[in-house]
């Protein structure tokens, strides 16, 4: 058995119990659980102002809130990578750190900032997403190796989204083309759409709020794309992916005369069904449309 | 005009591309663009900009000052990073976009009734009461934006939204009365404070020119 990998996680809003996303977190614990992967929450950590807060908060205050959460995760683990699961927390977070090593000006005032809080920071450690976690730390071979009950016969297509892509995306991965979901669907016995035309399509993000009805035709063609593909469900790494294309397919279709009824999963759900957890562990409960194939493997 | 605006435009007369440079997060790149409409043709929303990002560029070097700051082009940004990973010079696209939002709204020129940009203040002032973002609050409060009757027939309209995401665990009346919070707020209003001190001394700071 390889030793416990531990990191300082930060699970953000949405991923709080009863929150918009807290499927992820219940399955993100499963799959840790059977990788022996162990993870330590930043105590009192806050949100990072997501890629919508800027409106009323200017450069600083909203780097001064991520600045916040490296700080205590210094504190707390002090030779941990920070790992997040949301998008926008792991963007947030990493351009912070990013930003504030590259320019001693702004390291300076982020100092002043954080001593007004009562913290310090030294803005060294590495920050991560699960993803990375999962495909560099861990490895395929091995996710592969955890498979108890491969999800044999299912097409998926994997939609990689916006900010788990860019600007930073993954290691070796392109931006235009990133292959690491399929690779993952593969790995848990699953086949991935090929050529998902949509795969990094912008869901519309925030803006699904302010803006339903040009969100809404970009979500459609996600959607089609999928289909089109010959895809039984959708997979993504993003929370606000996930909701956006999931929830409002009854207003889309009712919009556009479409049928769509697509369930679309987290990456850390069909992990958790293939690994041999229960459906609850997989945080299946949590889909508005039910992913009927999983429930059934899961049920097995 | 707001004081600061009036200020503004007094110290840049007729420069301001100088202005966004010293004020406007990223600002200093605008100078970059070489208007090759990358950034526009890969734009997710860009159909519905008013102006695309590069004519915003040319536009600040035009002296467009009012047409840019009171402009709903920049809350047409959806945050998706494509214009980033793409422009052949690098600039960082997005994050002048959220900078020229920010700067505009705090002029007081961003247009007041912006959906976006009414959202985007909504989400700040919601994530600063308690340190996390109250879901359900948020929702609520965007549907209840454009007065009561209209707030009642948005919330009608999305009951079924909100019902599967009830079902599913995914929403919890409890966020009204016991919402999650972070428990050393006022250090993290006091670091909030600070920045924001700092921020402003950027802006206010120089002499005038």
């Amino acid at each position: 058995m390889a030793e416990k990998r531990r990191y300082s996680f930060y699970p953000g809003c949405s991923s709080q119990k009863s929150a918009s996303s807290s499927n992820y977190l219940v399955s993100t614990q499963a799959v840790c659980e059977s990788l022996d992967i162990e993870l330590n929450e930043i105590p009192d950590w806050n949100c990072c102002a997501a890629s919508i807060g800027y409106a009323k908060g200017g450069e600083l205050p909203r780097l001064a809130l991520s600045a916040r959460n490296i700080a205590l995760s210094e504190q707390a683990h002090p030779d941990q990578d920070i790992v997040a699961t949301c998008a926008a927390c792991w963007l947030a977070t990493r351009e912070t750190q990013e930003r504030v090593q590259a320019d001693p000006e702004l390291r300076r005032e982020m100092e002043v900032v954080l001593e007004a809080g009562g913290l310090k920071a030294e803005f060294r450690k590495p920050v991560r997403h699960m993803v990375e976690v999962l495909v560099e730390d861990v490895g395929y071979e091995a996710i592969r190796e955890k498979v108890t009950r491969p999800l044999e016969g299912i097409k998926i297509a994997g939609y990689v989204g916006c900010q788990t892509n860019r600007p930073f995306g993954i290691a070796g991965e392109s931006f235009e083309n990133p292959v690491y979901l399929d690779k993952m669907v593969e790995a848990v016995g699953a086949e991935p759409v090929e050529h998902y035309e949509k795969k990094v399509q912008c869901c519309g993000g925030a803006l699904m709020f302010s803006e339903p009805e040009k969100c809404q035709a970009m979500v459609k063609d996600i959607i089609e794309a999928a289909y089109d593909g010959g895809a039984e469900m959708i997979v993504t790494p993003c929370p606000v992916c996930q909701m956006n294309v999931e929830i409002y397919q009854d207003e889309i279709n009712k919009r556009y005369g479409t049928r769509f009824r697509m369930p679309v999963v987290y990456y850390t759900t069909l992990m958790a069904v293939a690994f041999g957890r229960s459906a609850k562990e997989a945080g299946l409960d949590g889909q508005v449309i039910r992913a009927e194939k999983l429930e059934q493997i899961a049920g097995k | 005009m707001s004081e600061l605006n009036q200020a503004m435009a007094a110290r840049y007369r007729n420069d301001f591309l100088r202005e966004v440079e010293a004020n406007v997060e990223e600002g200093h790149w605008v100078r970059m663009c070489m208007q090759c409409g990358v950034c526009a043709g890969s734009c997710p929303l860009g159909p519905y900009w008013e102006h695309p990002p590069q004519e915003i560029f040319m536009m600040i070097r035009a002296n467009k000052r009012e047409e840019v700051l009171a402009s709903s082009s920049m809350w047409m940004c959806t945050s998706c990073y494509n214009c980033i990973v793409r422009c052949p010079r690098g600039l960082p696209i997005t994050h002048i976009m959220h900078g020229l939002a920010h700067y505009a709204a705090r002029l007081g020129l961003a247009p007041k009734t912006q959906p976006t940009r009414r959202f985007a203040e909504m989400f700040w002032d919601n994530l600063m009461k308690k340190g996390r973002v109250n879901e359900l609050k948020l929702g609520l409060g965007l549907y209840f934006m454009n007065g009561f009757a209209e707030g009642v027939k948005t919330a009608l309209a999305k009951r079924p939204i909100g019902q599967a995401m009830l079902r599913a665990g995914r929403m919890s009346p409890m966020e009204l009365v016991r919402p999650h919070k972070v428990k050393d707020i006022q250090g993290l209003k006091a670091m909030i404070a600070k920045a924001r001190e700092l921020e402003e001394a950027r802006t206010t700071g120089g002499s005038a020119g």
